[in-house]
């Protein structure tokens, strides 16, 4: 298939769950009427449930979603490791971590920018930490065992800020934190986030042409004009940026960014360039479907993403690890 | 007095080590009820039926015994009661040392008589009662008019009666006071109030919140929409019913998601200015404070209606 009619229908899926995401909630109000009043700003509390309510919702699903999705295949590329993925090494776990910190201790009260700061801060961490354990060619083993430590620690020093809170109902958010929920998003998480996401993703879209010359080794890499040090430092500061601001505002949202480029790399060629983009769309269609899931299947409950994900994604997850094995 | 605040049974079952522990209580409690008797001797006429160390292990129980006991008779409150976001008495309850509700730091307090609520932990609650100490849980009240048996009922226990009846008797004046007001109002003029509280959760008919806001003269939305029950409350669903008056708590300190939801865009348009209204801690207990609850909300729908 050609990369036009791909992106074109991988485009038309995120719409046309974009616009089911929209049509769905507690209230039932007809899809019509609904539209209108989000387009034109005229019908009152309809307004304002489509505008304050279900939009920021939708918009958050689908950026969340293609961060997640784009750092994992960027992940992936770069390390040229089918397990490379940002909630599985530790990065969202760490990116909780920095902004249950900022929300406890009154930096995100304090100031705007402090909770997606303080997100990216946790991630950046946990992306050296990982990268500098599982060196540049990214052993599967290592890179595992060392998201799996950055995890755990980070998930409970995550579970100790809350427990310390002077607030009560903190404590038993540690489920949100590692689980991630939509639920009650509003337009201030939206432009919260949006900025980080945004940079994250047009920093990590420009590596195309370098991930693909990777693919042929580093050296042959170099030879085609590909500076090492300046790809590693964009996927660093872009996937911390990124999933950073992601988790500061919806939580760990785990398997996106291994599942996403998974299903779609024979389909783009195996090149990871193109799988950049494509997991882009793919993780915003993924996040999408799975917040529209949680509303079906849960109306009044606040189902946690991550268990929708983390049913998709854990299978998976088992079945690369019996093939890498296999490989072995 | 309720039928519902039952009495403890005394332990039973012989040759087990907890009849012996039930017995070394009760040689104990012999020792501090006769040093009771002899202090509170000369002021208290039904001697027999005062218990001269009462600790209270749960909110409402704290509110109601810091109201009615003698002084020196209440030993220890709830930790909770020290929190004004809660108790209406947070400043009085710091006076009292505080307890956490474990069988063994209320055991090593020697009371004679402990105060529960009937949702207290039944492991702590059964652990006493099988160490020999009478435990009485409380009921919780859920209409106006039965805040008057409770206090009756805790002072009784307490061996107040007649401080217990006038407390009663007072609050009985107020309420008919406040419902004259109230049913002034006709039933079509009445504006509409719901509750919005953290994680969304919404307070249902038959709560004393609900007997509060119509106390105050308000339709309460749950009941116009047939929902009975409390429960989640989804925010769409609120923003499109559009009541006159959303009703928040107050958050506390620190941060948390759960709270979030109340500062949310949508919620704050609705309850901008005069239509929102925080609820204290006089809502929380089925006390006689809840008037206080009432008179504040009320002289709030003055206010709105002088709005206008």
């Amino acid at each position: 298939m050609r990369p036009g009619v791909q992106a074109l229908s991988l485009g038309g899926l995120v719409g046309l769950l974009f616009a089911v995401s929209l049509l769905i909630g507690p209230a039932q109000l007809g899809a019509g009427e609904s539209l209108r009043a989000l387009w034109s700003g005229e019908g009152g509390a309809t307004v304002l449930v489509m505008r304050e309510i279900r939009l920021p919702r939708a918009l958050l699903a689908a950026m969340v979603g293609a961060v997640l999705g784009l750092s994992g295949a960027a992940l992936q590329g770069y390390l040229r490791n089918p397990l490379a993925e940002p909630g599985l090494i530790g990065v969202s776990g760490a990116a909780a971590l920095g902004a249950v910190i900022a929300l406890q201790t009154g930096l995100a009260g304090a100031a705007t920018l402090a909770l997606p700061l303080s997100g990216l801060a946790g991630a950046l961490v946990a992306v050296l930490i990982v990268l500098l354990l599982a060196g540049p060619r990214g052993g599967a083993l290592t890179l595992i065992l060392a998201g799996i430590a950055v995890s755990a620690l980070a998930g409970a020093l995550t579970a100790l800020v809350l427990n310390l809170s002077p607030n009560p109902f903190a404590a038993s958010e540690i489920v949100f934190w590692t689980l991630g929920s939509l639920a009650d998003r509003s337009m201030v998480h939206v432009a919260l986030a949006a900025p980080f996401i945004g940079l994250a993703m047009v920093a990590l879209l420009s590596q195309a042409r370098a991930l693909d010359a990777l693919t042929l080794g580093e050296d042959a890499a170099q030879a085609m004009g590909v500076s090492l040090t300046r790809v590693r430092l964009t996927l660093v500061l872009a996937i911390a940026a990124g999933v950073g601001a992601a988790t500061a505002v919806a939580g760990a949202i785990g398997f996106v960014g291994l599942v996403v480029p998974h299903l779609l790399r024979r389909w783009v060629g195996a090149r990871p360039g193109r799988l950049l983009w494509a997991s882009a769309l793919g993780g915003a269609a993924l996040v999408l479907a799975a917040d529209i899931a949680v509303r079906l299947i849960a109306p009044d409950r606040d189902l946690k993403l991550g268990v929708i994900m983390a049913l998709i994604g854990a299978p998976l997850f088992l079945h690369l690890i019996w093939r890498t094995r296999a490989e072995a | 007095m309720s039928h519902r605040g039952a009495v403890s049974p005394s332990a039973s079952g012989p040759g087990s080590e907890t009849m012996v522990g039930a017995r070394q209580a009760a040689g104990r409690r012999l020792g501090v009820f006769l040093t009771g008797l002899l202090a509170l001797a000369p002021s208290l006429p039904a001697v027999a039926d005062t218990p001269a160390r009462v600790v209270s292990m749960n909110l409402c129980t704290d509110l109601l015994a810091m109201e009615l006991a003698a002084p020196g008779q209440l030993v220890s409150v709830s930790h909770i009661a020290r929190d004004p976001l809660v108790s209406p008495l947070a400043e009085a309850a710091a006076q009292y040392p505080g307890n956490r509700g474990g069988a063994e730091e209320i055991f090593l307090m020697q009371p004679d008589l402990v105060l529960a609520g009937v949702w207290t932990d039944p492991v702590a609650v059964g652990m006493l009662r099988r160490l020999g100490i009478e435990v009485v849980q409380v009921d919780v009240v859920t209409e106006l008019d039965e805040v008057a048996d409770r206090v009756r009922q805790v002072g009784a226990l307490l061996g107040q009666s007649a401080r217990a009846e006038a407390v009663a008797h007072d609050y009985l004046a107020r309420l008919a006071s406040l419902r004259e007001a109230a049913a002034a109002i006709p039933a079509d003029a009445r504006r509409v109030a719901e509750f919005y509280y953290p994680n969304g959760y919404s307070l249902g008919v038959n709560t004393m919140s609900h007997e509060i806001l119509r106390a105050a003269g308000f339709a309460h939305l749950a009941e116009a929409e047939g929902r009975a029950y409390s429960g989640t409350l989804p925010l769409e669903k609120l923003v499109l019913s559009g009541p006159d008056l959303v009703i928040r708590s107050e958050t506390y300190a620190g941060a948390s998601r759960s709270e979030e939801v109340l500062g949310h865009p949508a919620l704050v348009a609705l309850a901008a200015g005069p239509h929102g209204y925080r609820s204290t801690a006089d809502w929380i207990c089925g006390v006689p404070q809840v008037l206080t609850a009432v008179d504040d909300l009320a002289g709030h729908r003055a206010r709105m209606e002088a709005g206008e």
